[in-house]
């Protein structure tokens, strides 16, 4: 599916953003470039200090390290995409997203760090629920062997482990691309896939 | 089905969303200008088809989604 972001014509750029590019290719450019690492580290940090409940085990210094290393890849992502901002939205914005992801990915991949992804359906606990009533228990182990006898039968190998892993097991797709040396777009896509098959199997009764 | 949230929430995870959807790659091309569009009241799904479909289906970029929201809105409330 084509996105509109990419069809729309360009509108005329913002003041500022305009300031941005002609900085960031101007003869002033290893200030600008400064001043945008600053500003991609600001975003770093925002995201790492949102992740930061969700990671107890790292200490601050450590927390900081990967803001840092992610504005200096987000610094590179920038400068080698100057030529594909548009200006759809504010430079500002459309740089800030690129902080935020490597920021994120690098937290993902941190958390998961020596921990073993299971590929394998070894619970299929986010079915259950405590204190069923006997004919909610009876609903559930139903759907549950329809839905493993529908994985089982439909779908090919390699996205029933992607499926299982993403969906199932709650890996995230930063993590499991690592470990199976693919990326994001790759893996949501035989996710996609896996997801279209199941639905396409179970009929109506699951929409 | 179930009208139970929890066993919906369950589904939802494992059968993802019913629209149609875009990839990761383009939801990160259109996600600056889908905020934007969101932040200033302006219909960003008429805008960007398919990508709200995929952050409800994607974990990973709903939660990018939501920081640079977060971020970006925090900004302009300044």
């Amino acid at each position: 599916m084509e996105s509109a972001a990419l069809t729309r014509a360009p509108r005329p750029l913002d003041e500022a953003s305009r300031e941005w590019l002609r900085a960031l290719r101007g003869a002033g450019r290893e200030e600008a470039v400064v001043r945008l690492h600053a500003l991609l580290l600001r975003a770093a940090r925002f995201e790492v200090a949102r992740r930061r409940p969700t990671l107890p085990h790292l200490r601050g210094n450590e927390l900081d390290e990967i803001a840092l290393e992610a504005a200096d890849d987000a610094l590179m992502s920038v400068l080698a995409r100057l030529d594909d901002f548009r200006g759809l939205s504010r430079f500002t914005t459309w740089v800030y997203k690129f902080a935020l992801l490597e920021a994120a990915v690098k937290l993902r991949r941190r958390a998961w760090q020596g921990r073993e992804v299971p590929l394998e359906p070894e619970t299929w606990s986010l079915f259950s629920s405590s204190a069923l009533e006997p004919d909610e228990q009876a609903e559930q182990s139903e759907l549950l062997a329809t839905l493993r006898r529908a994985i089982e039968e439909v779908l090919t190998p390699h996205q029933r482990r992607v499926l299982v892993a993403l969906a199932v097991n709650g890996v995230p797709i930063d993590v499991l691309a690592e470990r199976l040396n693919t990326n994001r777009g790759a893996l949501y896509k035989t996710l996609h896939d896996a997801r279209r098959k199941l639905r396409a199997h179970l009929g109506e009764e699951f929409e | 089905m179930s009208e139970r949230p929890d066993l919906k929430q369950a589904l939802g995870r494992l059968l993802g969303p019913s629209a149609p959807e875009v990839g990761c790659d383009e939801c990160f091309a259109g996600l600056d200008r889908y905020v934007e569009l969101e932040l200033a009241g302006e219909d960003a799904d008429a805008a960007l088809p398919g990508l709200r479909a995929h952050l409800d289906g994607c974990p990973a970029c709903r939660e990018e989604h939501e920081s640079l929201r977060a971020l970006v809105g925090g900004e302009q409330a300044l």
